[in-house]
């Protein structure tokens, strides 16, 4: 039987069904997006504005020795959080996935609940944690320093001179890329974990037990059998780390202070304080064809 | 005596409160078709996953060979698996899939070119080492499976319902197929089943399992002809239970009045005790029917209903107390005519060995 052509109301019932996400894409992603590009070709005017004479000048500027270091940190600093968080999520996802059924959405939302709070509140509290007046240098050049100073005048040893020394001064936490990477990874956590627990609770564990039973011990049958099979979920939370963690403004703000910046704050500073749209629309094109290309990339290494 | 392939000393295993296996205790011996055969649920997978190691015992010892393996890993254990479901890698070849336990224990290169050669030649599907397993049909995974656990030669093949997933008639052709196999190899085969007419076909000796227990240990003969009980006799074929107390006899030549109406003859191989309750247990192929009594012991019933299923006829009969007993006779003029129809008074008969005395 031939199969029947779809009726004219079927179609209009598609074209309905579309619509809303189509619209969405359409004008708040694809126009906005063109704006962007068209931009980027533009030069900045006197007064902030944008002067349309059609140039490639903004793109030759990315590639200043400033802003080229300033992107090769953005990108270490993307690429640490992402291993960072694949190394201490995966076996977290791996926990939650092998424990009992009725365990596990408990300990996915209990995963959850700091993301209920606001993103810029817990980051700020990373900064009263880390900043030189923080708990934990309160800690290291309080409490640890003095009780250190009490044992020292108790049994005077060498070895108290180089640990009073060191405590005496606050840790350097604030303001570096570490404290990036700690905000960071902090923030994209879940994103590595719940991919991750999909894939591994999908794992038909008879293959796991196949492979012990081929002689396998733990760590082959892992690296033979289990990481090779959740490779999709590692590949997506890997994905969904290493993207936000490149274009991260919230973050370096608050915890980089003014040495640490990532690309996000140069751009931010293009469009915000120096005015400079065409410039920062650039800069802003250069990254998403990074992150495009490095993303193809990834996937089709990860699927193979 | 021959050495022992796999034993198990009273082992037990407990999931919290549920017994899975209880005090179980068996001696498979070397280069035997061992089953463990029984309903779903009766323990007989968790026995073959504590042989393989991949749980371990709640009390009690299991040897393979001479070896006491108490917590020995899966992965240190002198056997292989072939899964129900069959656990192919899907992200291998299947020349990687066969070639893993070779490769675990670090076999060099040529050789293991050349056993998985030699163990895909043996399953019958030479040159499909570089299709993936979705690739193949259920049949073939399963051969698959078996050249995978074969190639590491094994001192014990585990095989856990492998044939389930695949149709009938596929199925019997790998009863056959696997029975050969396990014959030119050598090797020792526990095989876990619940279908009893695969158990009866393929295996030296099965252990008829219920209830995480041990019913009966026997050849195909022992199990289907002499049940040591009631759940044996009905599990394996068809069976008609007669219950009924003794008359007459101790042993040997026994009378059981069922339901005190009917004398059945029964030979009964204990002793037993003047008006103690028993059961007969007959199966319907060893009772014969005839429109006149052949002797005394001839028991009489009128036909109640006529199945006609090509090699046999069976008839239902009810007897004198209203038991219904099955009665099969096979069909073996040329023309397939029903002898006995509906109504019809008939006798039936069969030797007194034949039927079974079982404790009520």
């Amino acid at each position: 039987m031939a199969a029947q052509p779809r009726s004219r109301r079927e179609s209009w019932r598609l074209v309905f069904l579309i619509f809303p996400s189509l619209f969405w894409l359409v004008f708040f992603f694809l126009v906005p997006l063109l704006f962007v590009f068209a931009i980027s070709f533009g030069q900045r005017g006197t007064y902030g504005g944008v002067e349309w004479n059609l140039t490639l000048e903004n793109y030759a500027r990315f590639f200043d020795p400033l802003y080229l270091r300033i992107f090769g940190r953005t990108v270490i600093i993307a690429l640490a959080t992402t291993v960072i968080c694949l190394l201490t999520g995966y076996p977290l996802a791996y926990f939650i996935a092998t424990r009992p059924p009725r365990w596990r959405n408990g300990l996915v939302l209990l995963l959850m609940i700091p993301f209920w709070t606001n993103f810029l509140v817990r980051t700020y509290a990373w900064l009263l944690l880390l900043r030189d007046a923080g708990l934990v240098n309160m800690f290291w050049t309080g409490g640890l320093h003095s009780v250190m100073a009490q044992a020292a005048a108790a049994v005077p040893l060498p070895i108290w001179d180089p640990l009073l020394q060191a405590t005496s001064a606050p840790l350097p936490l604030f303001g570096t890329s570490g404290a990036i990477i700690v905000g960071l990874v902090y923030a994209w956590l879940p994103d590595m974990v719940l991919p991750c627990y999909a894939a591994i609770e999908r794992l038909d564990y008879s293959l796991v037990e196949a492979a012990q039973d081929l002689y396998a011990n733990r760590l082959k049958s892992f690296t033979r059998v289990i990481l090779p099979l959740t490779m999709p979920g590692v590949v997506a939370g890997s994905v969904l780390v290493f993207i936000p963690s490149l274009g991260a403004y919230v973050t370096p703000d608050l915890l980089g202070g003014a040495k640490s910046v990532m690309i996000g704050n140069v751009i931010y500073a293009q469009f915000m304080s120096a005015r400079d749209h065409p410039f920062g629309s650039a800069i802003s094109f250069v990254l998403m064809t990074v992150m495009l290309v490095g993303t193809l990339i990834y996937f089709r290494a990860g699927t193979e | 005596m021959p050495e022992h392939a796999v034993q198990l000393t009273q082992v037990s295993k407990h999931f919290g409160s549920v017994v899975a296996v209880d005090e179980v205790s068996l001696s498979i011996r070397d280069g035997e078709f061992f089953s463990l055969l029984g309903p779903s649920g009766c323990g007989k997978t968790t026995t073959l996953r504590l042989i393989a190691g991949f749980e371990l015992p709640t009390r009690g010892d299991i040897y393979i060979g001479a070896h006491l393996q108490g917590e020995t890993p899966a992965y240190h254990r002198p056997v292989n698996t072939v899964f129900q479901n069959y656990a192919l890698f899907p992200h291998m070849t299947i020349f990687q899939n066969v070639a893993f336990g070779l490769e675990m224990r670090r076999v060099s290169k040529g050789e293991v070119q050349q056993s998985v050669r030699q163990a895909l030649d043996m399953v019958r599907l030479p040159g499909i080492e570089n299709r993936k397993p979705d690739q193949l049909s259920g049949g073939q995974q399963q051969r698959v499976a078996l050249a995978r656990a074969l190639v590491n030669r094994p001192k014990v093949l585990l095989l856990d319902e492998p044939l389930g997933a695949l149709d009938l008639k596929l199925r019997k052709a790998m009863q056959l197929e696997l029975k050969a196999l396990q014959h030119r190899v050598g090797i020792t085969f526990v095989y876990v089943t619940h279908d009893q007419e695969e158990a009866l076909t393929m295996s030296d000796r099965i252990a008829v399992m219920n209830e995480g227990r041990v019913l009966q240990v026997g050849t195909p003969e022992d199990i289907y002809d002499r049940p040591l009980n009631r759940f044996v006799a009905d599990f394996i074929g068809e069976t008609n239970f007669l219950p009924g107390q003794v008359k007459a006899g101790r042993g040997g030549d026994t009378v059981v009045l069922v339901d005190g109406v009917l004398p059945i003859h029964v030979t009964a191989e204990r002793t037993v005790g003047m008006n103690e309750e028993v059961t007969i247990a007959i199966r319907p192929e060893k009772i014969s029917v005839s429109a006149e009594p052949t002797d005394s012991r001839a028991v009489p019933g009128v036909v109640e209903e006529v199945v006609y299923t090509g090699t046999d006829t069976r008839y239902l009969v009810r007897l004198t107390d209203q038991t219904i007993a099955t009665v099969r006779q096979q069909n073996v003029g040329a023309r397939a005519t029903v002898s006995f129809p509906i109504g019809t008074r008939v006798y039936l008969h069969w030797q007194p060995e034949s039927a079974r005395l079982l404790t009520a």
